[in-house]
């Protein structure tokens, strides 16, 4: 293992990961299964694990390490089988560029504090930089600008990590999981959350978390409202909620004023692709996140992607299969392995808000992950095209669905585009 | 005969979330409603009678790359046993270097449940 140290690091490499979170670490594994012999994993962190290692609940492996575990120990296992597979971890790393210009191989611009700024060849790529929180400023939130305004992951950090609590009494805004694992981790730290609020008039969080994280502590959950103002000069004072109508316009004259020194935003987040935008990988409006194949490979030849990279999962361990799957095409790639050729497109249809893969061959079978727009709290119907339907229970935008295209439903299928809806069964039956 | 009241549960088996209904006199269950499935029924019972959770915090570490251990219950506990073991967490110290998976406190308040370390904490390198 290397750990902010250059000694070890070679000059070339078969396949190169950028982050070393779920995703890289099951992609850097991956590659060494399928032929990769030199791995090297860059994270600018100071340890491997990525954003598991402040997620200290329980929730993690069920279906990737069959167990029921913590996020930092999720950490430590994928750490842990890639260095069994002799893979170099370079954290306190950051990669600056990748230049994929001509021929087979990238060129990767490293500065870390012991290497300076370094080139590092390798002849295919992992980009695994997972995902980054929306902030305030993506809101546009009204009111004043004082301290103790924190998204909810970094105040997970301070608490977890370091030991210090952001404030005394807080008020979150969002309901996403992360929103309310901090509303119970704060509460059981002995601050008092006043309320989480959310503009939607359903949970952005899974219904276990409203459950144990809200419900068990009566940590009200305020649907259909949100934050219309901020007060304080130097540190937040208090915050103005409102309900919001059918338009998810505030209702002022409804609004009422809470005292807290500490607003949390747990409202999504931002596959981070600041470093695709600089290879010039093709990019999904609908997702934020890289178009790939069905092998995870971006538009550009040799450079693939797992993970939050590329579309916002609810569970590390769908990162971690997904990245496998990446990790694995850079090493056949590296192998002289030819990757299968994909012929038909994949495209969101009713009711869906993105989907991947973005394409699928017609000689295999895939599994495609999607999330809808509407919850449908009823018997749902998800269909692929007209070739294949699934019936589930019900869907909701906070728990990514999925539905397998084999070949045996594409046998008599000779167009180029395939839609994925989601819709009500009532309305699949009408229809 | 007692009077028999009703308690309500979100249903945490999948994301229908169904509004469970639970009849009970005397701590014995009458009847269950609203469920869609078998799942659902057994996960009525289960919040009714014994609600367990799991428990995750951190307890102060010294000598280790950060100062705090993350630690967690080795099964899950009696749900109202939940803040007493956070706030018996709070007087622990442990030294590095740790192993994930090193008991830190048995039996911990009698639930049953060991405190384990849900990470290995290496020593930070000398200044």
């Amino acid at each position: 293992m290397i750990t902010g140290d250059a000694q070890h690091l070679a000059s070339s490499y078969d396949t190169v990961v950028v982050g070393a979170g779920p995703a890289g670490l099951a992609a850097a594994l991956g590659a060494r299964e399928t032929g990769a012999e030199r791995v090297l994993v860059v994270d600018r962190e100071r340890e491997a694990g990525g954003i598991l290692l402040q997620c200290i609940h329980s929730g993690f492996g069920l279906h990737y390490f069959a167990e029921e575990i913590t996020g930092p120990e999720y950490a430590e296992r994928a750490l842990e089988q890639v260095l069994e597979h002799e893979v170099d971890v370079l954290t306190d790393a950051f990669v600056m560029d990748i230049d994929s210009g001509a021929g087979s191989s990238s060129r990767l611009a490293l500065m870390s504090p012991s290497l300076g700024i370094t080139t590092v060849h390798t002849e295919t790529a992992v980009l695994a930089m997972g995902a980054r929180e929306r902030t305030r400023g993506a809101l546009a939130l009204p009111g004043a600008r004082p301290a103790g305004i924190f998204t909810a992951g970094l105040a997970q950090k301070m608490v977890n990590l370091h030991g210090y609590l952001p404030g005394r009494r807080a008020v979150i805004l969002g309901s996403g999981d992360i929103g309310l694992i901090m509303a119970r981790r704060l509460t059981l730290e002995g601050v008092e959350v006043a309320g989480v609020f959310e503009l939607m008039p359903y949970a952005g969080g899974l219904g276990r978390n409203v459950v144990q994280c809200l419900d068990d502590f009566d940590i009200p959950l305020h649907l259909s409202t949100t934050v219309v103002d901020i007060a304080g000069r130097d540190r937040v004072e208090r915050v103005t909620v409102a309900p919001v109508d059918a338009h998810l316009v505030p209702q002022r004259d409804r609004a009422w004023t809470i005292p807290c020194d500490t607003l949390l935003l747990s409202v999504g987040l931002i596959p981070e692709n600041e470093l695709s935008r600089t290879l010039g990988v093709r990019l999904d409006p609908l997702t934020g996140g890289p178009v790939v194949t069905s092998q995870m490979e971006t538009s550009l030849p040799g450079i693939f992607a797992g993970g939050n990279v590329v579309h916002i999962n609810d569970l590390a361990d769908w990162v971690s299969e997904e990245s496998l799957i990446a990790g694995r095409s850079a090493g056949r790639r590296v192998a002289g392995t030819r990757l299968p050729d994909d012929n038909i497109r994949i495209v969101p249809g009713d009711n869906v808000a993105s989907v991947v893969p973005h394409s699928i061959s017609s000689e295999r079978a895939h599994t495609l992950y999607f999330r809808v727009r509407e919850p449908i709290r009823e018997d749902a119907v998800i269909r692929l095209g007209s070739l294949h339907q699934r019936k589930v229970r019900a869907l909701v935008p906070a728990e990514m669905a999925s539905i397998k295209a084999a070949p045996r439903f594409l046998e008599d299928f000779h167009g180029d585009v395939l839609r994925v809806d989601a819709v009500p069964a009532s309305r699949a039956a009408a229809s | 005969m007692s009077a028999v009241g009703t308690a309500t549960y979100l249903c945490t088996s999948c994301p229908l979330g169904c509004r469970l209904e639970v009849d009970a006199a005397d701590g014995d269950i009458v009847e269950i409603r609203g469920f869609e499935c078998k799942r659902g029924e057994r996960y009525a019972k289960q919040e009714h009678l014994d609600p367990r959770r799991q428990v995750s915090t951190t307890v102060r570490v010294t000598g280790g790359i950060l100062p705090r251990l993350p630690v967690r219950v080795s099964e899950p506990v009696a749900r109202d046993s939940v803040r007493a073991i956070v706030d018996a967490l709070r007087t622990v110290r442990v030294v590095a270097p740790v192993r994930c998976g090193a008991v830190l406190v048995a039996d911990v308040l009698g639930t049953g449940a060991d405190v384990i370390a849900a990470r290995s904490m290496r020593r930070a390198p000398r200044a």
